[in-house]
């Protein structure tokens, strides 16, 4: 089952790195249409060795592609906050910020994994996020402490992502089994470091995180929301027309 | 098991070492530490390789250079990619910073600061007139490894090798 774990971990990754890379050749200006394809290709990158990894736990010959490619909606089990639709600019950095400022903290514990090729994943990461945090830290501040419009901008992606925050922390069957097998590190525990990164950051932004009374989740069992299903459609599209193709 | 004999001289090092990286030409795979080391077993020739990022788009195109570079030294050839220790900029040799400086990108000068850093900003020297007054533009540039800066005193803008 522990395979299973690594999924939900890798889909994390290729969700949100496919979200990034749609703003290829669509941001608002030159840098950032380098930055957030940069991004996409960190979590791309981890993604590759997660299922890969995912793959050969599990043992059944199932390759990167086949996970990637190959896997309908429902059997992707990423949280809904990376599947959320890009938005504005304001929701996409948002989002990416509230993921990073959960997965930082995430791969440093993993840097102990008593799985080395976890660890070895967790040795990039941490310092590839370090740069994701700064970069999405800095935005939400520009935008939060702005003009009139960036700031109902950024207050809008506030409110409309704070409900998928607590699904980060809860952990699936599979991933509470590689847990207390001490491969991955516990979601719950990362809780202290995301509030103080928010915190720090939303100080700064002028920002207020809103009392969420019902929060979202589902992601883990497959329950997803309608924009993945489009967004699949899309991302597995030519694999599927032309199963095996090279060049 | 005999042990293999790990090598950082010889005939299959220098070969594989020569290897130009593919996007940032004017260093080598052993300058910026990405060749961890040649291991040769009668004929084989094992490379250990490590990937700068994870997403890097030219690691493949490494590999596979590296490969035909052994096999063109008249080795059989295989790549063994090492994800730990992950790759770090420290690993660059003073050479190849120096190379990095002649062809325009600034080389890494510190560890990567706090994630609490913000807008914190460490200073850059640049690399055509060597003023220390420059200026960041983005911290991602037009490859994984480098953030892209202007020079204030010569105006003309740079890549800096990102430390990690």
């Amino acid at each position: 089952m522990t395979h299973q774990a690594f999924l939900e971990l890798a889909d994390d990754c290729l969700v949100l790195g496919h979200r990034l890379s749609e703003w290829c050749g669509h941001a608002p200006m030159l840098e950032e249409d380098l930055a957030l394809p940069n991004m996409a290709l960190d979590l791309i990158g981890t993604s590759r060795v997660l299922y890969d990894h995912a793959g050969k736990v599990e043992g059944e010959g199932r390759s990167e592609d086949d996970m990637a490619y190959l896997r309908d909606e429902r059997a992707y089990r990423n949280c809904l906050l990376v599947e959320r639709p890009n938005g504005d600019f304001a929701h996409t950095m948002l989002r990416q910020f509230f993921f990073v400022a959960f997965m930082h903290p995430y791969w440093q514990a993993a840097l102990h994994s008593s799985d080395p090729v976890i660890a070895g994943v967790a040795g990039k990461a941490v310092k590839e996020l370090a740069y994701h945090i700064r970069h999405t830290g800095e935005w939400v501040i520009r935008m939060g402490d702005g003009t009139e419009e960036s700031t109902a901008r950024m207050r809008d992606a506030v409110d409309a992502l704070a409900i998928y925050i607590d699904e980060l922390f809860e952990s699936s069957d599979a991933a509470a089994e590689a847990e207390a097998a001490g491969v991955l590190p516990k979601r719950a525990d990362q809780r202290a470091a995301f509030d103080a990164t928010v915190a720090h950051v939303f100080a700064e932004a002028g920002l207020e995180m809103p009392t969420v009374s019902h929060p979202q989740t589902g992601g883990r069992n497959g329950i997803h929301g309608e924009g993945l299903g489009h967004m699949l459609s899309k991302m597995q599209s030519v694999h599927r027309a032309l199963p095996g193709v090279t060049w | 098991m005999i042990a293999a004999r790990t090598q950082s001289q010889g005939p299959a090092w220098e070969a594989a070492a020569a290897v130009p990286d593919p996007e940032v030409p004017c260093v080598t795979v052993a300058d910026l530490g990405i060749l961890r080391w040649v291991r040769v077993e009668n004929n084989l020739a094992i490379a250990g390789v490590t990937p700068t990022y994870s997403g890097c788009p030219a690691t493949l195109a490494i590999e596979l250079s590296i490969e035909a570079a052994l096999r063109d030294a008249g080795y059989d050839a295989r790549i063994e990619r090492i994800l730990t220790p992950a790759w770090t900029t420290e690993w660059i040799t003073a050479e190849g910073r120096e190379k990095l400086r002649a062809y325009g990108i600034a080389p890494p000068q510190e560890p990567a600061g706090s994630v609490r850093a913000l807008f914190g900003e460490i200073t850059v020297t640049c690399p055509k007139c060597a003023s220390l007054d420059t200026e960041k533009l983005s911290e991602f540039g037009s490859t994984a490894c480098k953030a892209h800066y202007r020079c204030r005193a010569c105006h003309e803008p740079f890549d800096y090798f990102k430390c990690i």
